[in-house]
């Protein structure tokens, strides 16, 4: 059964879940947490605030994003829209001692399209060895696990970490994850094997190697593509006092290279590496950043247009203003930020004439954003973007202002 | 808690002022003379309606092994052979091969006449068979071509000259075409034993925009229509991947996307350069002006425009002869290419030219040089023009 057609079944129950938690939540107590400073990247997951009622031990949690925006591209504007890109519930419940259950369910554009994006145990045998089995979140670059969008000052999810890596990218599959701490530094690791990518990512409508074609495989949560896990390794280390990078790879062959025993192709890999990092400098600025390259074993004989090889990232720079009551809300924070992005999706050069290949994205954030408590963000965003096609003619130059709002709940 | 508020005040008021003084903030359209694409003016609304399904399949509709591409294949959309409906790039150049004199198909190998050479993942592309003669085709702009399949054939045989009677040195020839069976001839088609004109395409090979269109989907995608149903890799009929729909929406679209549009046609050098053009008869062949008859679509009828073609064949000597050809014409035989949209080839080429038929000339002086057989003279005389002469019209065919 399709996730979506699960989820549409069984709506009631969840709404009743949901409605019975909200009832709960006038006894409930909110067990908040400071998500914008976030132990590592790898707890984003469980670093989130929800209501807990007394003993009950299930937890409930959610955000919510919603934004309006005017972009026009080249002089032509499709004019003002209002979207609510995704509503994410959360239930999560410590079934026994170091036996604990987190799920995350996203609505995206209404009920267009309905995910679990993260559906889990986790078994604590050590703090340096935790198994871990349901529907993860690949560790792959820091944004694919930490995206919830209060957490962030833009509007947009940034163009690499959905693009190049599919973010939210979920699959189904069991590994290992843990963490040590020595003084300052703390070290940690992730080590997943999952179902994986699909030969959508270089046979799909965009026309152009496109990873996120993976998730339209809609039975990927039940079988792999092509009996070849897909390994994710992460490993990160932390300077409590400087910040934290990672280091993080996932591999698979993407391809159906064998059928009932018919062998039908070689097999081609896919492999993503990323590199993320954060910092915070006088507890008033904080820099984020991400880089990912994936490399792709395209037949020769295929279109150019599916490249071999894409990179991309960004770095976001976040400067606290003004961090004092206002309005009545105590610690409420006024931030300047500024994303810059760029995405190559095919990096290489043309067979026939040497040139080079672009089709690449360059974007320019600055933003400004409101937060009456860690958890609730009003935020606004002037986007400029910058879109070269395969062949390097003139870009095309979208430019557009972002208002929304994004909270915990 | 003033100072806060001046401060507030001073950046809001900032912003507004940026926001309202810089006309990066929102980017421009460019001028519609620096643009290729977009529709003629004149259209109904129901005929916008069709112009926007054409522009989304032939722009946005990107085929997959899924929906029909292959499975083998040159490119995967309309678009990316003819970007932003400007002429293509050398990674979609097309090859055909096999036919070595007029009319004499009997020697054409398997596979022919177009060359494959891409393929879906787990099929091999075609190979050109060893020996075989063969041309490439960059991929034209297609602008303006409703206009071209407007005229009637009287017109264009008016300026043939098969056997040069008048002297000129300019012959001017049609390519009479064997037409597919779901041809329907119109009130301006003219037949030679069953043959039409070709008017579209390299060795106007094309009658109509139907066939170029229903062919290109075939031959360039490997998608099957009900007009064109031979799966390239078989060549047998299998289930049409295309509808009729749509491939009429694109006919629809190529028949009504604007002329280019010539820019700085007042400008001195741009004067001098167009009498320049005329005075060492590039004119002759690339023949700058005609008039629409009536049409089925309004916007279409009786429009006088600037192409710089005759849509006939010339001979163009040895060096262009690639010893390949189709329909009737000699292998040394082009159709007269249209000049307009010369000048913003760069802007759907990547930045660079590629001119000629098969893009070997990198600059448009190159171009004219290369020209031999009937345009001998015109480019000796191009030679002999001076300097400033020189770049006076190559100015003039930038501003085309």
């Amino acid at each position: 059964m399709k996730t979506s057609t699960f989820i549409y079944k069984n709506l009631k129950l969840l709404l009743i879940l949901v409605f019975s938690g909200m009832g709960a939540s006038v006894l409930a107590q909110r067990v908040s947490t400071d998500t914008t400073s976030i132990q590592m990247n790898m707890d984003a997951v469980y670093n989130r605030p929800f209501l807990k009622a007394g003993s009950f031990p299930v937890a409930l949690g959610g955000y919510v994003e919603a934004h309006g925006q005017y972009f026009v591209t080249d002089g032509i504007s499709e004019g003002i829209s209002f979207k609510i890109p995704r509503m994410t519930l959360f239930v999560s419940s410590s079934i026994l001692d170091r036996i604990k259950f987190l799920s995350e369910i996203e609505f995206e554009e209404g009920t267009k399209e309905i995910n679990i994006e993260f559906a889990a145990l986790d078994f604590e045998f050590h703090p340096l060895f935790n198994f871990r089995g349901g529907i993860i979140m690949n560790p792959i670059g820091a944004f694919n696990q930490n995206h919830d969008g209060p957490n962030w000052e833009f509007v947009d999810r940034p163009i690499s970490a959905t693009t190049i890596i599919p973010a939210t990218f979920s699959n189904v599959g069991f590994g290992f994850h843990g963490k040590t701490y020595q003084k300052q530094w703390v070290w940690a690791y992730e080590a997943y094997v999952t179902n994986g990518f699909n030969d959508q990512i270089i046979a799909n409508s965009e026309g152009r190697a496109w990873l996120p074609a993976a998730k339209e495989n809609v039975d990927r949560f039940e079988e792999n593509f092509n009996a070849i896990p897909l390994v994710t390794l992460k490993t990160a280390i932390r300077h409590r006092q400087i910040g934290e990078i990672g280091l993080s790879w996932m591999g698979d062959v993407y391809n159906k290279y064998e059928e009932d025993g018919l062998v039908l192709d070689v097999k081609r890999r896919l492999d993503v590496f990323a590199i993320d990092f954060n910092t915070t400098i006088k507890k008033k600025l904080d820099i984020t950043g991400e880089w990912v390259w994936a490399f792709l074993d395209v037949p020769d004989s295929y279109s150019q247009q599916f490249g071999t090889q894409q990179q991309g990232g960004f770095v976001d720079v976040v400067y606290t203003v003004i961090k004092r009551k206002m309005l009545g809300w105590e610690n409420a924070r006024i931030n300047l930020a500024l994303r810059l992005e760029h995405v190559d999706y095919n990096v290489g050069s043309f067979n026939e004439t040497g040139g080079t290949i672009h089709d690449d994205i360059q974007a320019i954030v600055p933003a400004i954003s409101f937060r009456p408590s860690a958890q609730t963000v009003i935020r606004a965003n002037y986007r400029y973007m910058w879109e070269t096609d395969l062949l390097g003619n003139p870009p095309v130059k979208t430019a557009g202002i972002e208002i929304g709002v994004s909270s915990y709940f | 808690m003033i100072n806060i508020k001046i401060k507030y005040l001073v950046f809001v008021c900032s912003v507004s002022l940026l926001f309202y003084s810089c006309d990066e903030v929102f980017p421009e359209a460019p001028a519609e003379n620096e643009l290729l694409d977009g529709p003629m003016e004149g259209l109904s609304f129901s005929e916008q309606n069709r112009f926007l399904a054409g522009d989304v399949a032939f722009n946005d509709e990107i085929f997959t092994p899924e929906s029909g591409l292959g499975p083998m294949f040159v490119a995967t959309s309309c678009g990316s052979c003819h970007p932003g409906d400007g002429r293509g790039h050398p990674f979609t150049t097309l090859t055909r091969f096999g036919q070595t004199s007029p009319n004499q198909n009997t020697n054409i190998p398997p596979g022919a006449p177009q060359l494959q050479n891409r393929a879906i993942p787990g099929f091999e592309p075609e190979r050109l068979p060893s020996g075989v003669p063969f041309m490439k085709f960059t991929p034209p702009a297609v602008t303006g071509l409703g206009l071209l399949a407007a005229l009637t054939d009287a017109q264009i045989l008016e300026n043939a000259d098969p056997n040069d009677d008048d002297g000129d040195g300019i012959s001017g020839v049609p390519n009479y075409i064997t037409p597919p069976d779901y041809f329907q001839p119109q009130w301006f088609h003219q037949s030679l034993n069953g043959k039409f004109i070709g008017r579209f395409g390299k060795k106007a090979a094309a009658i109509d925009l139907l066939q170029q269109t229903a062919t290109a989907y075939n031959q360039d995608m490997g998608v099957t229509s009900t007009f064109e149903s031979l799966d390239v890799a078989t060549d047998f009929t299998i289930d049409p991947e295309v509808s009729d729909q749509t491939i009429r929406d694109v006919v629809f679209y190529l028949r009504t996307l604007k002329a280019p549009i010539q820019r700085d046609s007042d400008a001195s050098d741009v004067i001098r350069g167009q009498q320049i053009f005329s005075d060492i008869k590039c004119g002759s062949c690339h023949i700058s002006t005609w008039t629409t008859p009536e049409s089925d679509i309004e916007a279409l009828s009786n429009k006088t425009f600037y192409p710089y073609t005759d849509l006939l064949l010339h001979d163009m000597g040895p060096g262009l002869d690639d010893g390949a050809t189709e329909g009737s014409a000699e292998t040394y035989e082009w159709r007269t290419p249209p000049l307009w949209g010369l000048g913003l080839s760069a802007d759907s080429q990547g930045g660079e030219l590629f001119l000629m038929h098969d893009g070997r000339a990198k600059t448009i002086e190159e171009a004219i040089l290369m020209h031999g057989g009937e345009a001998s003279t015109s480019r000796d005389s191009f030679e002999q023009l001076s300097e400033t002469d020189k770049q006076k019209l190559l100015t003039f065919l930038k501003s085309l």
